[in-house]
């Protein structure tokens, strides 16, 4: 299975050289990095090309890594029923950038690159509709970005007084209890109460 | 759509007086979200002209709960309930792909048992969801009778849920690693006494609605799918099966040991809602097999032994814990820390009732996912409904939902 990923990546790094940065197949899966502008051009060649096939498109999200100049990874999944095989593409796409949008090629991203605008606040260029998906109408923000607190900023109560539902701004009555488990032991930076007076 | 869409001439050639001042607008519906064919929790605008749907606009995320990111800040481990609450008619099909993940990630093996275990439970969690999804179905095109025969059959399908985990829905029963408990030979008894009872409650099922004359004027020919619109809309599942094409992940990518089991993947002809009913049914059959033969595998010798690959990732034993400290120490940390996986990506995918249910991984080499990506087959299906649907009546929106198994669990997160 991996040489057959294997031969896959050489093809399309030979045939689609000015898009591709770099593959690697890791746990048996094909990873393929492109430059976020190419990628229409490059999922039209992943549809088309007789090698590959990639009729289906399984998934599109997206990563925030907020540290990097890039902020964002998109990800990718595509599946091909005839060659039986998967593949994912990844692009960084900075906060500022606009991602080209596939859905003239994959009908099927339309959903998907809502939900990746909604909830990372990617804009997609040439999106017939991008409208925000899950979240509440009139909502703000970008959840799954790191930077947004899981609690959220407001939240919705039905008022007796007032008959309605009502939003507010969100009123803990203690702190998010958000516990970090990971063991101080293992790999430790810091230095441990009353280790700093040995030196 | 406004203006002169309606023919104003009659047959004997009389035309109407009022020509030109007529302006017929479209009608503006909402479908749900609490029509009970929505599934759940659908607002769907529907654009009407007469009775025919001209525009489908749904509207999801009514039940968005957040789980993506309430998964970043938390273990592993305790993730695992989150993916019984996605699609909360099958709900241990869901965990099974959260598992598969983790075990690509960190190379776990799983123990024979356990993974045997798995398969019957994952087809168990099959005939729940075929048997809610064709009997809802049949509802909402006007059959009262086949959902109160399938709950009873689901009730019965849940109480082996509870004697396994002692959870009948949100069952948390697939561990990494393994299973979270062994069954008593009791209940492997029990349910080979109920799989080969099943097929004949399957016929009554079948003699209600096979041949029904309102069940088929309904479901035929309503809501085909060509081959160009599964590939346009990621289609999968029974949405692929029903037009025809043998793409199942049990057989085409075999994970766990499905690879040793006997079935057959049943095939539509038409694909429309009817052969998509039915290939319902023949897999209902064809996991009532599965079941059978895992149970006589559990009983085989090679089938014994212990349920959960010992390591960091799963609790020592109880008998252990009694007199090692090591295993004391470890099954604290277990539940409190967690356990780390090591850093990297992958995508894990399992043939749930619905389809392609997977899951992308991220992880960052901590004891919390770095970011995970539920894919829902749902999603893919329901986005589509405006394609399917146009030019359908208003009552076959019903059927084209029921047929597409929409859980709302799933497709909102």
């Amino acid at each position: 299975m991996s040489d057959k990923l294997q031969a896959l990546a050489d093809h399309l790094a030979a045939k689609r050289a000015g898009d591709v940065i770099s593959t690697e197949v890791v746990h048996g899966e094909l990873t393929v990095t492109v430059k976020a502008a190419a990628i229409v051009g490059f999922v039209q060649f992943l549809r088309d090309d007789a090698e590959c096939r990639f009729t289906t498109l399984v998934d599109i999200t997206a990563i925030d890594w907020p540290e990097r100049v890039a902020r964002f990874d998109m990800v990718w999944h595509f599946l091909s029923m005839w060659k039986n095989q998967r593949i994912r593409v990844k692009a960084a796409v900075a906060e500022d950038e606009m991602c080209p949008s596939i859905v003239e090629v994959y009908p099927a991203s339309n959903w998907y690159e809502r939900e990746v605008f909604d909830m990372f606040g990617i804009l997609f260029s040439g999106h017939p509709d991008l409208r925000r998906l899950l979240t509440d109408y009139g909502f703000r923000g970008h959840p799954l970005r790191k930077d947004f607190p899981t609690t959220g900023y407001i939240e919705l109560r039905y008022d007796e007084v007032q008959k309605r539902v009502v939003y507010e701004p969100v009123k803990l009555a203690q702190e998010y209890r958000q516990f970090d488990f990971l063991s101080p032991w293992e790999g430790a930076q810091s230095v441990l109460p009353g280790d700093e007076k040995r030196s | 759509m406004d203006g002169d869409i309606r023919h104003n001439s009659y047959d004997d050639g009389s035309e109407d007086v009022l020509t030109g001042e007529q302006s017929i607008r479209n009608f503006n519906i909402n479908f749900g979200p609490q029509h009970p064919a929505a599934h759940g929790v659908l607002r769907m605008v529907l654009e009407l002209d007469g009775e025919i749907v001209e525009r489908a606009d749904p509207h999801i995320g009514l039940l968005h709960r957040g789980t993506e990111k309430l998964m970043e800040s938390r273990t592993y481990l305790q993730n695992t309930p989150y993916f019984d609450r996605l699609d909360y008619v099958a709900p241990m099909n869901q965990e099974h792909a959260w598992c598969l993940a983790i075990e690509k990630l960190t190379g776990t093996a799983v123990p024979r048992r356990a993974s045997i275990i798995r398969v019957l439970f994952s087809e168990i969690g099959r005939i729940l969801n075929h048997l809610l999804n064709v009997t809802t179905q049949a509802m909402d095109v006007g059959a009262l009778t086949p959902p109160l025969w399938g709950f009873e059959e689901r009730e019965k399908l849940m109480i082996f849920y509870e004697r396994a985990c002692g959870a009948r829905l949100h069952a948390n029963y697939f561990r990494p690693g393994g299973v979270h408990q062994d069954l008593p030979p009791a209940l492997i008894d029990d349910i080979e006494i109920w799989a080969k009872a099943f097929p004949q409650v399957l016929d009554d099922i079948e003699g209600l609605l096979t041949e029904n004359r309102i069940f088929k004027q309904r479901n035929a020919d309503i809501c085909i799918i060509t081959e160009e619109e599964i590939s346009k809309w990621g289609y999968s599942g029974v949405m692929v099966r029903g037009s025809g094409f043998a793409w199942d992940l049990r057989r085409a990518q075999p994970y766990e040991c499905y690879d040793e089991f006997d079935f057959k993947i049943a095939v539509g002809k038409n694909g429309d809602c009817y052969d998509r009913y039915l290939v319902r049914v023949a897999e209902m059959r064809e996991s009532t097999s599965i079941i059978l033969q895992a149970c006589a595998k559990l009983r085989a010798p090679d089938g014994q032994g212990d349920i959960l690959s010992r390591g960091k990732l799963t609790p020592p034993k109880r008998a252990e814990m009694k007199t090692s400290m090591e295993a004391l120490i470890h099954h604290f940390k277990l539940y409190t820390e967690g356990f780390k996986v090591p850093a990297g990506e992958v995508y894990a995918a399992v043939e749930a009732p619905k389809g392609e249910f997977g899951v992308y991984l991220v992880a960052d080499g901590t004891n919390k996912p770095y970011r995970a990506k539920i894919r829902a087959p749902g999603y893919a299906h329901l986005q589509s409904i405006d394609a399917v649907a146009k030019g359908h009546q208003l009552a076959d929106v019903s059927a084209i939902i029921g047929t597409m198994d929409v859980v709302f669990g799933e497709i909102d997160r």
